[in-house]
């Protein structure tokens, strides 16, 4: 989750992407400053980096190192011995289908993200226009990112209950269910995604809204006076303006789907089928003490992200956008 | 990757090189001795623990005061750590975990003496407490539980009355006969697998031991096929597997709640639910809380007799341990030996007290009546098992199985119960030739 959250800062900058004149390096110093005073100033930057930097290294690549290390080792998690096994979990990770059958339920988070794409796709671009209650509306859609996803979980938990507020809800419009939600993998793992589509679809709302409103106004102006109806400069505006905001969003859509984990987690721990490779991995290293094997799944997982992140890049290039 | 992030794998692998994981520095073989005069032991003593309620609430630290009373100059302080396994777990690749503290089931057992200072001898220690097996390791013990606990049904007798069930079934069968008359003759539901919560299936494996009342069963896991026909463990998850098929389990399990269960049980809206002596306490407040009668509560053991007499296994609860790199050794052992024999906290919790000619707790009056015995299991192989259950994946101390037997026995999951059962038992046969002898 610290990538997606890392992303939501810089994206909008970037879905903006607006033409400017960069201002120019300064005119050269005519006397060459004394050396002390050059050394400080190529230093300057790097002590800003200082802080982000440490950062950076202590709490995301020394334990990305620490894990590929264990994940060649028996280690099972707190015995002080632990043994160099090669690259035996690996082999046991290829000759072991039944660890990656879980993938399947990435597929329902896979195709929940499909429809949280187009949803949010389509509430950005109706806020982005003037709409009464916009800013309010905005606030509602944001608002379960905000909340932590633990809690969200929990409160799911309830709704999904026999007789819970979902059923309640249902009710109401007269359709009375006797479903448990939960019950089979199916519907267990459709509702799961559904909550998880609640979560996130604010996020990439937010994401379209920013790249959408940078781009100049005057072009819908423009198109207007050109006769376009809202689909008209849908297809021929905003789609195309905010085309590296929507590759960024599918490729976080495709990495989270196959990286599911705190939702199903928390509400059903993995049961009725609902468990997803990091719940395995998470379950092989901290209920069967296997560290190693659960490193070497760990690093498998990131593998399969790269990969999949380099074939979109490759399919969707990532050119410049120009709207002119 | 860029350049930069090239640099930073660079530079962390550089700090790894450094040497980030130094392990094995662990000194070894250390003793806590109890010490000769109280009021001279003196010093500082962290205890974790696993009671947030109780520390919370401030019975701890009426637990300190009272000890305070024999040991003037020894203070305690308490640790209480929410999700004790993991945190304690994390916290032993270090040397600081506390003076005393519940050895965590991570830990292999061959490994205590690295991590805990022993106690004392195994025949010195086992003429006054139970459960010294459960921590020897070469003759010597390493921890000591402040209580035992016996696993059972607490159900609800007014409810077991309604149906006309007076006396306990004495088999499976029985059991179900019971549960099905609960169903038809009143509101109740006959059984609550609490399957949301998860740990109340993994106690079922306590099951193990009951049916055929022999001391030796965790052996028999270690060396036998625990799904075999007529075996602990089957007749026990086959007993579940049944409850659920035949309707007898809540409508829907997937969305139980643990802290609901309680008061529901005690006012008569669940009738049963296999969990252990420890949860009649709570039972029973959670009745008077309700403001219904806490003597509604009942406890019941496994349906199977063995000679015409139930059995009942005790195992300790949490050991608790000096640690071995603790500067107060002799406090801590100080702490230990008041906190199991003088505290009081297994009457507080109405459960089986290590010291060995100690009474049972009245709750258990029936126990007696109906003649149940008590086995402590024989723990030598328990390490064994613990191994061949981490290398087979099954999980006989953890939910998962269980949660896809319920799954299978409500028809969430394809597939019949011989063959579960016949899949575990490969498994588990199968990791332990890999693990050796």
């Amino acid at each position: 989750m610290a990538d997606l959250a890392h992303q939501t800062t810089r994206a909008p900058g970037r879905g903006g992407a607006r033409k400017g004149t960069r201002p120019g390096r300064p005119a050269p110093v005519p006397a060459r400053p004394p050396r002390r005073a050059r050394l400080l100033r190529g230093l300057t930057p790097w002590l800003f980096l200082l802080a982000p930097l440490a950062l950076l290294i202590t709490f995301t690549y020394v334990p990305i190192v620490n894990m590929v290390g264990y994940s060649f080792t028996d280690w099972d998690g707190v015995s002080p011995e632990l043994r160099y096994t090669g690259g035996e979990n690996y082999r046991e990770l290829a000759t072991r289908p039944d660890l990656f059958e879980v993938f399947f339920v990435s597929g329902y988070y896979l195709a929940a993200s499909a429809v949280q794409i187009v949803a949010a796709l389509y509430f950005a671009t109706i806020l982005s226009f003037n709409v009464r209650f916009r800013n309010f509306f905005k606030g509602v859609l944001f608002f379960p990112y905000l909340i932590n996803g633990v809690a969200i979980g929990f409160v799911f938990l309830y709704f999904f209950q026999d007789g819970g507020t979902l059923d309640s809800v249902l009710a109401l419009f007269g359709v009375h269910t006797d479903h448990a939600w939960l019950g089979t993998p199916v519907s267990a793992n459709t509702s799961l995604a559904g909550v998880s589509v609640w979560r996130y679809l604010g996020l990439n709302f937010v994401l379209f809204l920013g790249a959408i409103q940078s781009i100049p106004g005057e072009l819908y102006e423009a198109s207007e006076l050109d006769g376009a109806n809202r689909w008209h400069q849908f297809r021929h505006i905003i789609a195309p303006g905010i085309k590296p905001v929507l590759t960024l969003t599918v490729i976080l859509s495709v990495s989270g789907s196959l990286a599911a984990f705190e939702i199903p987690y928390i509400m059903t721990g993995g049961a009725t089928g609902t468990e997803t490779f990091v719940i395995q991995t998470v379950k092989l290293a901290f209920q069967f003490n296997k560290t190693g094997l659960a490193s070497a799944c760990a690093v498998v997982l990131l593998l399969i992200v790269l990969a999949v992140t380099w074939i979109q890049r490759r399919l969707v290039p990532d050119d410049r956008v120009d709207l002119t | 990757m860029n350049r930069r992030t090239a640099l930073a794998v660079a530079v962390g692998a550089a700090l790894l090189a450094a040497g980030c994981t130094s392990t094995g520095s662990a000194s070894k073989g250390a003793d806590a001795e109890a010490p000769d005069d109280p009021a001279k032991v003196s010093g500082t003593i962290t205890v974790l623990t696993q009671r947030t309620d109780l520390v919370q609430s401030g019975r701890m630290k009426k637990y300190a005061d009272a000890f305070n009373q024999t040991y003037p100059k020894v203070k305690v302080e308490f640790q209480a750590l929410t999700n004790y396994e993991a945190e304690v777990k994390i916290r032993m690749n270090t040397e600081n975990y506390g003076d005393v503290l519940m050895i965590p089931a991570v830990i292999k057992k061959s490994d205590y003496p690295k991590f805990f200072a022993s106690l004392g001898a195994v025949e010195e220690r086992s003429e006054k407490f139970r459960f010294t097996g459960f921590t020897a390791v070469d003759g010597k013990v390493y921890g000591q539980a402040p209580i035992g606990v016996m696993p059972g049904f607490v159900y609800n007798k007014r409810i077991w009355r309604e149906a006309g069930v007076t006396d306990w079934p004495t088999t499976p069968q029985a059991f179900l006969t019971a549960l099905k008359a609960i169903k038809d003759k009143t509101d109740a539901t006959p059984y609550y697998t609490n399957f949301a919560a998860q740990w109340t299936l993994s106690s079922w494996t306590s099951v193990n031991g009951a049916v055929h009342c022999d001391p030796k069963a965790t052996d028999r896991l270690a060396s036998g096929d625990p799904w075999a026909e007529g075996a602990d463990l089957r007749v026990g998850d086959t007993l579940l597997h049944d409850i659920v098929k035949q309707g007898l389990a809540e409508k829907d399990p997937t969305t139980t709640n643990w802290e609901l269960s309680k008061p529901q049980l005690a006012k008569g809206q669940i009738a049963t639910q296999w969990l252990g002596t420890w949860a009649i306490v709570q039972f029973q407040d959670a009745a008077k809380q309700a403001g219904v009668n806490p003597d509604d509560i009942g406890f019941m053991p496994f349906p199977a007799q063995t000679g015409g007499k139930f059995c009942s296994t005790v195992s300790p609860d949490y050991n608790q341990a000096v640690n071995v790199h603790s500067k107060n050794k002799e406090a801590a052992r100080a702490w230990i030996d008041w906190f199991t024999e003088k505290s009081g906290y297994d009457k507080d919790n109405l459960a089986i007290s290590p010291l060995q000619n100690a009474p049972l707790p009245a709750v258990l009056k029936p126990y007696e009546d109906a003649g149940v015995k008590l086995i402590e299991l024989d723990d030598t192989q328990g390490a064994k098992v613990k191994l061949i259950d981490n290398e087979s994946e099954v999980g006989l101390y953890a939910p998962d199985y269980r949660l896809d037997l319920v799954d299978l026995a409500r028809g969430a999951r394809k597939g019949s119960l011989d063959d579960f059962l016949g899949d575990l038992s490969e498994k588990w046969t199968a990791a332990q030739k890999n693990v050796g002898p």
